[in-house]
């Protein structure tokens, strides 16, 4: 009979072993198959475009989605190779992604943030997008970045210009190009301070929602700091059309300056009243009436008509940047040339930073050597460039925000088409609106893989 | 005093566009019975007939201008419209400048043909329905409308300018009297109130002194009565479908220089105009256009900054709480009939 010989220390030897035999596959496994959603087992990756193709921003959704279009040539070596061939980093070879050729989805947002989430989260689950990109509303964007955060998908915000958006809603999935409401005022008060003086009074029409709020308060903060007095503020609905009742009493308030913070619809409406009523015409407390757009959209513009002529507003980018400005914003003309010859016409600043977008993340994962949202957002956070149309870049890591120049531009008083309705004025350095990222709160909170 | 006589013009001339989509609304639901809400889809096709009429003058053919450049460095395509050509620039550019108030001539036969073919194509089948059925056609209807509109116009908005001589503003306070620059007003918010006035006082008058018109109240009234007097009252009942159709496309017209029109502009006036009707009461013409600038008024009074700042979002509701008090009051609005939806 043999004898079975337990001491302490062996039991504890033996378990060990076998509880690291038993274990060892099992981590094998989750690190090859599940280590984070979507990764591309094939030889294509699939990237997701949410952009308005119904609704009020429809149009603008279009322009987004022939840059898209356009990004994913370039990325897989068709066409002229657009702005791959002046940006700074030279990780993109024209082979798709990490080999993979580029496929992509399209959803549409509707601008609405339940419809876009919705159509986010269709192109996640059913078509197995790896990367989420687009929109052309704040709200939008904060909702669908949030769902990204939750599935573990990289969101490459699109036209977004409310502070929040890497803001208090940041998240460590998401990244944005365009700049924000705090950049424009930045950017505008020195000139309007130049332009128009210290000694003035602004009244200010707001939309409202959130992007209407943050705009409001960056322009006054920025004007105010130059001397300016904020005489009123009032809030109009998101559904006027009619502003008239806004606008009439605007003349007699004491103000000499309207600032509308409105976008889209909004802007084109309130800004045909304000001309209607005469204020680019009138005098007020000795002194040109003026007004002032803080955001600017060449798409907005073409709504306004000839009401824009000679207000000041601030943009992104503009397609004329580098033959204005200079070699700097080296891209531009590449982008333009690229765009021009497939579409017509030239790309709005929707579609820029769209394709920006695309090429950063992509230019991400080849520097990260993987799709892994965790590493692409390491490539990005701190990602210093320059060739994409802006000048030198930051994608900053503390808030996922890009920090570059911002353009001040005026409507044009003799444009020669429809795409030249707005020309450039200034250009303020990215070192005159950078902030501290502690600012407007929030968390980035930590990046999620989604396995 | 001044803010007051302001918002009073400002009401006049908003109520003025709710009264006359109310207007053609009441006509429908008073001649026909059907509750129309492709009705907002008729004042968004008026004004793209001014988009439309405003292209077709426009029509070009291009130049190249090797002075100056395109945007990718090529010369540039200058467009140069045909009738610059025909007529001379001077007279070429004016004929296009007025293209808004010829396209009141070139809209009311397109609108009549739009309301004819609607109503035999489409809404006849639903007399004898619920109304229920009725808005769910109607509504789909203007859906479908404005989405066909998208497909041709794009959905930005599309800059129609007043002609040049009644561009911008003039100092209405002066003119009665008050302080210069006290009410400064645009020349065109006057011209689109007085229009709206015009056409009313047209409609009305029409149906009051004109046998047509008499017929068509008779009609109103009790339509199995005229039918067994052997008047073929469907046949005049779709003539006024016709013409609803035409008033709410010329409102259209004539509101693009307020607003650039886009496909959804009918959407945002379809809610309020049926509060109006309402308001109004049902099937009655005087109280439609009386509810209209009521509402117009009020609306305009609840924008001013110092009632936003006693009383927050009272602009966003003040139409729909008037809706209450008034319906609350008087169950069948300012001017409604007896029976009339009380079925």
């Amino acid at each position: 009979m043999s004898k079975l010989d337990l001491t302490r220390r062996g039991v504890i030897k033996s378990g060990a072993v076998a509880g690291a035999g038993l274990a060892l596959p099992t981590i094998f496994t989750a690190s090859s198959a599940a280590a984070y959603v979507n990764e591309p087992t094939g030889s294509t990756v699939t990237l997701g475009f949410n952009v308005p193709q119904t609704g009020p921003y429809a149009d603008e959704g279009a322009d987004e989605l022939r840059a898209y279009m356009l990004a994913v040539e370039h990325l897989n070596g068709e066409g002229d190779g657009g702005m791959l061939n002046t940006f700074s980093s030279k990780a993109l070879k024209g082979n798709g992604i990490l080999g993979k050729k580029v496929e992509y989805v399209t959803g549409d947002t509707q601008t609405k943030p339940d419809a876009a989430r919705a159509s986010a989260r269709s192109m996640i689950e059913k078509d197995g997008a790896v990367m989420i990109t687009g929109g052309s509303s704040s709200g939008v964007a904060v909702a669908v970045q949030a769902l990204c955060q939750e599935a573990g998908i990289i969101f490459m915000a699109g036209l977004t210009h409310s502070n929040d958006t890497t803001g208090k809603d940041k998240k460590a999935n998401g990244f944005r190009h365009f700049f924000n409401s705090y950049m424009s005022g930045a950017a505008l008060a020195p000139i309007l301070a130049d332009r128009y003086g210290k000694d003035r009074k602004a009244y200010h029409l707001t939309a409202d929602y959130n992007w209407g709020y943050t705009t409001e308060e960056a322009v006054r903060t920025s004007t105010e700091a130059m001397g300016w007095e904020t005489v009123a503020a009032v809030k109009t609905p998101l559904a006027q059309t009619d502003f008239s009742s806004y606008v009439a009493p605007v003349l007699n308030s004491g103000a000499d300056v309207l600032v509308l913070n409105h976008y889209g619809g909004n802007m084109v409406n309130s800004l045909t009243s304000a001309v209607q009523f005469g204020l680019r015409a009138a005098q007020a407390n000795g002194k040109n009436f003026e007004i002032v757009v803080p955001l600017y959209s060449r798409l907005m513009a073409k709504g306004a008509g000839k009401n824009v002529a000679g207000i000041f507003g601030s943009t992104n980018w503009h397609w004329s940047l580098e033959n204005v400005a200079g070699a700097r914003y080296a891209g531009t003309n590449a982008f333009v040339k690229s765009f021009g010859e497939k579409y017509g016409f030239p790309p709005s600043q929707a579609a820029h930073t769209t394709y920006c977008q695309t090429l950063l993340y992509a230019d991400a994962c080849e520097r990260a050597g993987t799709f892994n949202p965790c590493g692409v957002g390491q490539a990005l956070e701190g990602f210093e460039f320059d060739g994409l149309g802006n000048g030198p870049t930051l994608y900053r890591a503390e808030d996922h925000q890009c920090f570059k120049d911002v353009l001040v531009v005026k409507g044009n008083e003799n444009p020669t088409s429809d795409f030249d309705l707005l020309e450039i004025v200034d250009v303020t350095p990215a070192a005159a609106v950078t902030y501290d990222a502690s600012i407007f709160g929030g968390e980035l909170g930590s990046c999620n893989p989604g396995a | 005093m001044d803010q007051i006589i302001l918002q009073i013009l400002n009401g006049l001339d908003k109520g003025s566009a709710y009264a006359l989509i109310a207007l053609g609304l009441t006509l429908i639901f008073g001649t026909l019975g059907v509750v129309n809400f492709a009705h907002g889809a008729l004042f968004m096709l008026g004004a793209f007939c001014a988009v439309t009429l405003n292209r077709i003058l426009s029509l070009s053919h291009t130049v190249i201008d090797e002075t100056k450049k395109d945007f990718l460095g090529n010369p540039l395509k200058v467009e140069v419209p045909y009738v610059q050509g025909w007529f001379g620039e001077s007279t070429g550019q004016a004929i296009i400048d007025w293209s808004v108030p010829l396209a009141i001539l070139f809209t009311i036969p397109v609108m009549i043909a739009i309301g004819v073919i609607m109503e035999r194509g489409l809404i006849k089948h639903f007399y004898k329905r619920p109304h229920a059925d009725q808005i769910l056609v109607t509504f789909g209807l203007a859906i479908v409308l404005q989405e066909i509109v998208k497909y041709y116009f794009g959905a930005n908005q599309i800059p129609m300018n007043a002609p040049q001589a009644f561009f911008g503003s003039f100092d209405f306070g002066a003119m009665i009297g008050m302080e210069p620059g006290a009410i400064i007003y645009p020349y065109w918010r006057i011209i689109y109130f007085c229009f709206a006035a015009v056409l009313v006082g047209g409609v009305l008058a029409f149906l009051q002194f004109t046998t047509f018109g008499m017929v068509v109240r008779a009609g109103m009234a009790d339509r199995e009565t005229v039918g067994l007097l052997g008047i073929n009252i469907d046949r005049r009942f779709t003539i006024m479908f016709g013409i609803a159709a035409a008033v709410a496309g010329l409102a259209g017209v004539m509101y693009t220089p307020i607003n650039p029109p886009n496909y959804h502009m009918g959407m945002d006036f379809l809610v309020i105009s049926f509060v109006v009707v309402v308001v109004g009461g049902m099937g009655s013409l005087p109280g439609a256009i009386l509810a209209g600038l009521l509402l117009g008024i009020l609306e305009s009074f609840a924008s001013m900054r110092q009632i936003i700042e006693l009383l927050p979002g009272i602009n966003q509701v003040v139409i729909y709480l008037a809706a209450i008090v008034i319906l609350l009051t008087r169950p069948r609005g300012l001017m409604g009939r007896k029976g009339v939806m009380e079925d």
